[in-house]
């Protein structure tokens, strides 16, 4: 028996987080709980514009203030770049990537930074900061996304001639029918509001300067390795002389899987002052400081013959960049390009996507990263082709839904796995959805202002990045493999060291539970390290629902080796072969003579003692995995969403939500359920509650939390979440990612609901998110 | 985060407040609750020279039975107006509103005097008094006075109080079997400010309505009473009718929760919404 079959006792159990305790009791090490003496503040000037070039700065009044050690310019810091920021994704050869630097001397989004100011305290730093005299040249700006390629705008780079910053395409054409000639095409504009991160943490940073020229990163970062490798690579250090270590992390949802200003700033600053600098992001900072997500113009297309089977599907997407690219900033739009499809066979196949500069915060990875943008404009079309050829909408999908599988995509993708009707058949199960429709008939029967509507989403994504294969082939500049360690200690207690970096995710319970089983021991006998470049030399961290379908795989891979290594000590110590030792539950046996047993407890001091190891073993018990995933890892489900629409208000409201997933096997069902709760609300929030507006001057007008509308539990219901379940078999786990599933799914579930709701009022189409007024305008617009 | 510096002196007493707020010369801002005033501080939006602390006022947080009327401390958490057992026998459209204003955490610190005279045209009791009529009671350097609800909000942030006067008490009138009353609140998530909120009162003569009093919130740059709405009830007017006029005279704002057209729309909803609910 293998270590990947061993009997499972943990995985799938609903085992409580042990990181809980902690962060709740307020004793958990977040970056802004470590000052050590001698630290010193950074306040961040910055501009007031989305554009203006900087003809003046003074610091001298900043400098003369009350506790201020230093303040700099961007020319002040010039040399201490060795390259510009980093953006590792340049998607195709031609794509313009202007460099910029941690300060600028043109602002080119509002809350861009033009100066620093570091003191003894953050408040003198803050009050300092304000001391800073700059003289501005405003500029002109463009801000809207759809008109940043129009004749005349303002040019965020004018050297580039364009905002155009790419042009991406991605064609197949399998049958050779052209998309005009079908006997059904539907095609329709959508736009993904911008949406604005604010996890429950801020951005933190801490750097100290070290005794021998090296420096360490505290930083509230999701990617403590890649960081690394990059602050190292811009200010011109050996990699060997930075560590990087991520503490407690307060959530990211891909926010903090960036290389950001203030993060070369505090490096930059520690090693010219030698002292420890801190930076502590404000809450109304984070608005313009951190990226934001999506912000895409589409046009998306289906074409089908008259009895539903759908031949085409075309995307034209524009997606805001901002004003420079950001690490991944310009491959968001491809982490969505091979399913633009969907859940659904179609066989020709045509994306194009045009990156474009916007004088905006930049945009990045925000969870579910071009995932979402697909999945809401198909699952939204889908309805109104159903509509335009009298199907009905489910029946629609489910004539269309890949059934077999390994199914290989037009895209070029292979599914491994899946079972999309049986997601739709638990949905129904649970739904009742003739007594929906017969509620919903009453309530227009009768007339009254709150209407009943019933959206659904049937969903399927590609995630757990990535086969570096692929990436290489997609011009991503790294690899998607994970690695991790397993020591097992001279007393048989496990130390277990993972490349994947939880900034809330719970990765220290779940991989103490793959392991416990792997090795057959307890639990809370594994300790789990992680976030720590000294402790977790390689890794490449956690973002896009990888961590473990690659990190929690390369676990069961470092097991084996664990498991091999002390089968041949056993083997020794019993004086059999290796072959006649049957394995189970953390101990050998002899074939045929059980008492004959080994524990690899016992056997971890042996190895560690190493009085009596076969010739040429290595003493000590450890081993370390590499996992390089063979394939994307691809969820799916179905999802619906039952709203009440005040008719007279416009005012929309959930009342209930159905969530049917597949993530292959579950590791931690108490995770699970957490991750789909929170990834279901943000796609609910997207439709419904938050959007990140600009006026024409490039002003964020919903810069706070008052204005930009983050839901609270009080206006969501319990969410009923049911799975089912087709293994992976592409990993021995047999799981799949479930980080971003929920929010890839929920918009246009909720989207089709409140169209339903007032779709017998003559209304066909409502952007996200659906506002009040918004809502109230579609009707008397499908009133006049 | 980060406020401008400013100077904090804790007032011992009203007349302490009073002095303090004299000595300031108008740059002396009083700390109530601080559910507005902080924010403004952290987003350094206000930045006053000195914070007048009322914390320690606590003979300022009372309900009292004033005999025509209820009297409430100026320093009386909206947690504690909201539970209110005087208020919710003889004028529960103020116990009622309270538990609509913000979140728990806001209704456990804020205080209603701090949110009248905060004078903010999107806050929920203003317009609740405003139409109750009740009146407000200041104490300054020449004593106390009564300044009726009707005359006391007077611009955007701004109220009749003069610099150096803190408010002290809010009479609201006890409220007859025969007025029936209706707070109706639209806003987007529970924890809003109101996009826009109507505040009515019906008043009944043996058993026929005589006459409304309707407060608007965020209508406007104070809150207001919908004098032509008022008036078609007391004519007899139906309320589909009342309440079409209710946004005449109303300026209503556009922001991002709402333009000033549909705000208009809004009120007239939410006030037909309430006055029907006010009629029983």
């Amino acid at each position: 028996m293998s270590a990947t079959e061993a009997k499972t006792a943990y995985v799938g159990a609903p085992v409580k987080r042990r990181e809980d305790e902690p962060l709740l009791t307020g004793r958990g090490t977040y970056v802004d709980n470590m000052t050590p003496v001698g630290t010193v503040f950074m306040a961040v000037v910055r501009s007031p514009f989305a554009h203006a070039r900087v003809t003046s700065i003074d610091l001298t009044a900043a400098k003369a203030a009350d506790g201020v050690v230093a303040a700099f310019s961007a020319a002040d810091l010039r040399d201490d770049w060795k390259a510009a920021m980093p953006c590792a994704w340049p998607v195709t050869e031609e794509m313009k990537n202007p460099p910029h630097y941690p300060l600028t001397e043109v602002a080119r989004y509002q809350g861009d930074g033009v100066a620093v100011v570091i003191a003894e305290s953050r408040a003198q730093a803050k009050d300092a900061a304000e001391l800073v005299d700059v003289d501005w040249e405003p500029l002109d700006a463009i801000a809207d996304v759809s008109k940043a390629l129009a004749d005349g705008v303002p040019l965020v780079h004018p050297d580039l001639g364009s905002n155009e910053c790419y042009v991406w395409r991605l064609d197949t054409d399998a049958t050779g029918e052209k998309l005009e000639d079908a006997d059904v095409v539907v095609s329709r504009h959508y736009y993904q509001p911008r949406l604005i991160p604010n996890a429950i943490e801020p951005r933190a940073v801490l750097a100290l300067p070290g005794a021998a020229g090296d420096v360490t990163l505290y930083s509230t970062t999701q990617i403590p390795h890649i960081l690394r490798v990059l602050v190292a690579a811009t200010l011109g250090l050996h990699e060997a002389k930075v560590r990087v270590v991520a503490p407690d992390v307060g959530g990211g949802f891909g926010s903090k899987l960036d290389v950001y200003a203030e993060e070369l700033l505090a490096l930059a600053l520690c090693r010219r002052l030698g002292r420890p600098v801190k930076w502590v992001e404000e809450r109304s900072e984070n608005y313009v400081a951190t990226i934001h997500g999506r912000d895409f113009v589409t046009e998306y297309t289906l074409a089908a013959r008259k009895d539903g089977t759908i031949t085409h599907c075309r995307a034209r997407v524009t997606a805001a960049m901002g004003a420079y690219l950001q690490l991944v900033t310009p491959g968001i739009p491809l982490l969505g390009a091979w399913i633009y499809s969907g859940p659904y066979a179609i066989p020709n196949y045509s994306v194009e996507f045009t990156g474009v500069f916007t004088n905006t915060t930049p945009t990045d990875a925000y969870r579910g990263a071009g995932r979402p943008e697909a999945t809401y404009v198909i699952e939204r079309t889908m309805n109104d082709l159903a509509d335009e050829l009298g199907m009905d909408r489910l029946e629609l999908r489910r004539k269309n839904f890949i059934s077999e599988f390994p199914f290989t995509l037009a895209s070029g993708l292979t599914i491994d796995s899946g079972d999309y009707h049986a997601s739709l058949d638990k949905l129904l199960e649970v739904l009742d959805l003739d007594g929906l429709r017969a509620e919903q008939e009453t309530r227009r029967e009768n007339g009254v202002a709150k209407q009943l509507g019933v959206g659904f989403s049937t969903y399927n994504e590609m995630c757990g990045l990535a086969p570096s294969r692929i990436l290489g082939a997609i011009r991503y500049a790294a690899g998607g493999w994970d690695q991790a360690t397993i020591r097992v200690h001279p007393t048989g207690s496990i130390q277990v060291v993972t490349g994947t970096s939880p900034h809330g995710q719970g990765h220290e319970t779940a991989w103490s539970q793959i392991v416990a089983d792997q090795l057959g021991c307890e639990i809370g006998e594994v300790e789990v390290l992680h976030g720590d470049t000294a402790v977790s030399s390689i890794g490449m961290d956690s973002y896009g629902s990888r961590s473990l379908p690659v990190g929690g795989v390369a676990l069961c891979y470092a097991a084996d080796k664990i498991i091999d290594k002390a089968r041949e000590l056993a083997a020794h110590e019993l004086e059999v072969s290796p072959d006649d030792l049957e394995y189970a539950d953390g101990s050998f046996t002899v074939k045929g003579s059980p008492d004959k047993e080994r524990t690899i407890k016992a056997l971890a001091f042996t190895a560690w003692s190493a009085h009596n190891l076969p010739d040429g073993m290595e003493p000590g018990l450890e081993a370390t995995a590499v996992y390089d995933p063979p394939n994307f890892s691809w969820p799916a489900g179905a999802h619906a969403a039952v709203v009440e629409v005040d008719t007279e208000t416009g005012d929309a409201r959930l009342v209930r939500y159905v969530a049917v997933d597949d993530v292959g096997t579950v590791v931690n069902p108490l995770i699970v359920d957490g991750q789909v709760h929170g990834g279901i609300t943000q796609g609910i929030s997207t439709a419904l509650y938050e959007e990140g507006t600009y006026d024409e001057e490039g002003n964020l007008q919903s810069a706070n939390l008052v204005t930009y509308l983050v839901p609270s539990a009080a206006e969501l219901p319990s969410f009923e979440l049911e799975r089912t379940e087709s293994k992976s078999p592409t990993n021995p786990l047999g799981v799949k990612g479930v980080g971003e599933t929920g929010t890839i799914a929920s918009a246009p579930a909720v989207i089709g609901a409140v169209i339903d709701a007032v779709s017998h009022l003559g209304v066909k189409d409502i952007q996200m998110p659906a506002t009040p007024e918004r809502v109230w305008r579609a009707i008397q617009e499908a009133k006049s | 985060v980060i406020p401008a510096r400013f100077d904090y002196d804790v007032a011992e007493s009203v007349e302490h407040a009073v002095e303090l707020l004299g000595a300031g010369g108008g740059d002396t801002k009083l700390l109530a609750g601080g559910q507005s005033l902080i924010p403004a501080l952290k987003l350094r939006i206000a930045r006053p020279a000195k914070l007048a602390d009322l914390g320690r006022l606590t003979d300022l947080a009372y309900v009292k039975d004033g005999g025509t009327h209820v009297a409430i401390g100026a320093m009386t958490r909206h947690a504690t107006v909201a539970a209110d057992a005087l208020l919710d026998e003889h004028c529960p459209i103020v116990s009622y509103t309270a538990a609509q204003i913000g979140d728990p955490q806001v209704r456990h610190r804020g205080t209603i005097g701090g949110t009248l005279s905060h004078g903010d045209p999107a806050s929920d009791m203003p317009a609740v008094v405003l139409a109750l009529g009740a009146d407000l009671v200041a104490r300054g350097k020449g004593g106390e006075r009564v300044i009726p609800a009707t005359e006391f909000f007077t611009g955007v942030f701004e109220t009749a109080l003069e610099p150096d006067e803190v408010l002290v008490e809010v009479r609201v009138p006890k409220l007859g079997a025969s007025t029936g009353w209706a707070y109706a609140k639209a806003h987007r998530r529970r924890q809003d400010w109101a996009t826009v909120g109507v505040a009515a009162l019906v008043h009944r003569d043996n058993g026929s309505v005589a006459g409304a009093s309707i407060g608007l919130v965020n209508m406007g740059g104070t809150p207001l009473r919908a004098k032509a709405a008022e008036d078609a009830i007391a004519g007899g007017a139906s309320v589909a009718d009342a309440a079409a006029a209710v946004t005449e005279g109303a300026e209503p704002p556009s922001d991002l929760s709402g333009s000033s057209e549909y705000r208009a729309h809004l009120a007239r909803v939410m006030a037909r919404r309430a006055l029907e609910q006010a009629m029983g």
